[in-house]
């Protein structure tokens, strides 16, 4: 409903910011951004108790633009910010938004462990497949043989999979989803927010400049709809062979699982330390 | 809640710093183990959770600091502690914590460097690193500690000068003042001054979080306080929103400088020892103050009109004082277990034509008193 979406605008972007963003027109990071303030809203938290932190990169100027306790940390290192900010205020609602250079290459090693220690954090993590802000570099999830600006002729890695690697490093909460999939991504990022553990969204989006244009992947509107095509919910995907799911995005929730959260258990520790002398 | 042992205990220069630490109210330490350094963090994670605070040993030393001063950016007072490797490692998120004034400290125990250097010997190699390590034009504090009471003491004065400029500081201790054991009586809770960050004082759509304010420190508000807002590392207007207005670049660059700059009198730390009537003095900092101050006594036994100034502030450079000296010390002598990292700093501000011998110690051991006597005879 356009009143709905002008009341969320009102409601959660700064009106002292100076808009307009530095996105690209079609870029998939608004839909994220749209989804994260629809999921917030829904889950009537307070913007005070909420941080949002963010690294380098366009998904790290998300926090910007919207009215939240908002971080722009070092590159990669989001996570180690928000572990602090954690740690020290368990009241605060911490949402860390990453792209996927920033959460697996350069913040690979924060990313396993903050997953290991599952605090109660969120990371959402926008996977676009190349480093969009400086210009189309390859990254630990483009694909093989793709062309980008550090890979001419062909790029000779494989790719990372984001939320598997969640899922194996021992996150309590992994989801995935796309760009195309907006009201699945919503129930996503709320469900990874309630959950009381190390919640991971992975979203697929476009980069149709730097990443779809080197590649013939087209533009925007291409690149989406394939998103819509090559997806299969987690579900379907579980009866499914290997072969099959070449090439395909499967979506939904991959885990979710019931594991000590680390703020409650270091509640414990204080009450064993004041026991001892 | 955590007070100050009421007797003379022994104590280690390690242990001593987390006692500092605790009085001056820091509830949060992160960091990793490193040899000379462990201690620090092995105390306060039983320390820390006894008077409600958090201790969490993370992946490596940029995560340390990284969660440090997340911590901080709550309201916590929040420390790390490692030596010259993790030291390394931490410099972006120096600058982080520099660009958005975010307090914290940082101990660096220093050992034989470059590199893996030497684990458990001492050395004061990182001094120029500890100015300059992260990139950019960025002021900082850099204090140094020289006996187990000084850790105690040196440490408070650390998180007070974090807090009141909201800059990292920098507490460069060694492997000698770390690892050694005395018998010290810490001042009682009520006998400490300590200081902390001013917070907003008018309500929330009236501040501006990165204010150039008359003091030149903007008030800082906790997350979660009611006072929303942005804090990066990109360079910022009042409001802490990114900026690449000309005007707006150039008022923040000069106002983090000029803050430390404003407070340079209540910065600057220099104790005199036998100054007066001196005519050639040492200039000594960390442990080997301690041999430079047997030195100097035993000088003065000697006939020598020898004095020590010695530094407990390394940067902002304390040149007021060393100019003092200057005026009718016409030879100066700077011990140090490194290549002359502050001696290249009095050469700097020596408009008086001193003598300035360096004594540079950089085999992996300790200067004697021997060793400074010898040239406060022969000067």
């Amino acid at each position: 409903m356009p009143e709905a979406a002008a009341t969320l605008r009102h409601e959660f972007l700064r009106h002292d910011k100076k808009f307009p963003h530095v996105w690209c027109p079609g870029c998939g990071n608004g839909i994220v951004m749209g989804s994260l303030l629809r999921a917030i809203s829904g889950l009537g938290l307070e913007k005070d108790e909420i941080v949002l932190a963010a690294g380098i990169g366009c998904s790290g100027r998300l926090p910007t633009y919207v009215d939240f306790n908002t971080l722009h940390t070092t590159h990669g290192r989001s996570l180690t910010f928000a572990t602090g900010i954690k740690l020290a205020d368990p009241s605060l609602t911490v949402i860390s938004v990453m792209g996927d250079g920033d959460s697996t290459a350069i913040g690979g090693n924060h990313f396993i462990h903050a997953a290991r220690r599952n605090l109660d954090l969120t990371a959402l993590i926008i996977n676009n497949s190349i480093y969009g802000m400086t210009g189309g570099q390859y990254s630990p999830t483009t694909p093989f043989g793709s062309r980008s600006t550090t890979s001419v002729h062909g790029h000779i890695e494989q790719a990372f999979s984001i939320a598997e690697l969640a899922v194996t490093a021992g996150a309590a909460y992994v989801a995935r989803s796309t760009v195309y999939h907006a009201e699945l991504l919503d129930k996503l990022i709320a469900g990874a927010i309630r959950k009381k553990g190390f919640a991971v969204v992975e979203v697929i989006s476009n980069c149709h400049v730097q990443y779809g244009r080197r590649n013939k992947l087209g533009g925007a509107v291409e690149m989406i709809r394939s998103y819509k095509q090559n997806s299969i919910r987690v579900e379907k995907a579980a009866s499914m062979k290997a072969e099959e799911l070449e090439g395909k995005i499967t979506i939904g929730v991959l885990a979710d699982r019931e594991l000590p959260v680390s703020t409650e258990e270091y509640e414990k520790v204080r009450q064993r330390a004041r026991e001892t002398k | 809640m955590y007070k100050t042992p009421s007797q003379r205990i022994l104590l280690q220069g390690n242990e001593a710093i987390v006692h500092g630490a605790l009085a001056a109210g820091c509830r949060f330490f992160a960091g990793y183990p490193i040899t000379p350094a462990s201690e620090i963090s092995e105390m306060l994670s039983v320390e820390l959770p006894r008077v409600n605070g958090t201790f969490i040993q993370m992946e490596d030393e940029i995560a340390g600091i990284g969660a440090a001063i997340g911590a901080s950016l709550t309201g916590v007072k929040s420390m790390t502690a490692s030596s010259g490797p993790g030291f390394s490692l931490m410099q972006e998120n120096i600058g982080f914590a520099c660009a958005a004034e975010v307090p914290v400290v940082i101990v660096n125990v220093m050992r034989g460097g470059p590199s893996t250097g030497l684990p458990t010997s001492p050395a004061q190699g990182d001094v120029q690193q500890a100015r300059w390590g992260t990139h950019g034009d960025h002021p900082v504090i850099v204090l140094a500690t020289s006996t187990v009471e000084d850790c105690f003491t040196v440490t408070v004065k650390a998180f007070n000068l974090s807090e009141k400029y909201r800059v990292p500081v920098i507490l460069l201790s060694d492997e000698v003042v770390s690892h050694t054991r005395e018998a010290v009586q810490l001042p009682a809770m009520d006998e400490i001054r300590i200081i902390d960050r001013i917070t907003p004082s008018v309500p929330p759509e009236w501040y501006k979080p990165y204010e150039n304010n008359n003091r030149g420190v903007p008030a800082m508000s906790a997350m979660g306080s009611g006072y929303r807002h942005h804090v990066t590392g990109l360079v910022h207007d009042e409001r802490g929103y990114p900026t690449q207005n000309p005007l707006e670049i150039e008022m923040f660059i000069r106002r983090l400088h000029s803050k430390v700059t404003k407070g340079f009198g209540d910065i600057q730390v220099t104790t005199p020892l036998m100054m007066e009537g001196a005519e050639v003095a040492v200039i000594a900092y960390g442990s080997v103050a301690r041999s430079a101050r047997r030195a100097v006594i035993e000088a003065r036994k000697q006939g020598v009109r020898a004095g020590l100034l010695q530094l407990t502030t390394l940067f902002p450079f304390p040149r007021r004082a060393v100019d003092k000296v200057m005026r009718h010390c016409k030879t100066l002598i700077v011990p140090e277990m490194n290549m002359g990292q502050i001696s290249r700093e009095v050469q700097r501000v020596n408009h008086h034509g001193c003598r300035v011998i360096k004594h540079n110690r950089v085999d992996g051991n300790f200067i004697t008193p021997a060793e400074i006597l010898k040239h406060l005879i022969t000067a």
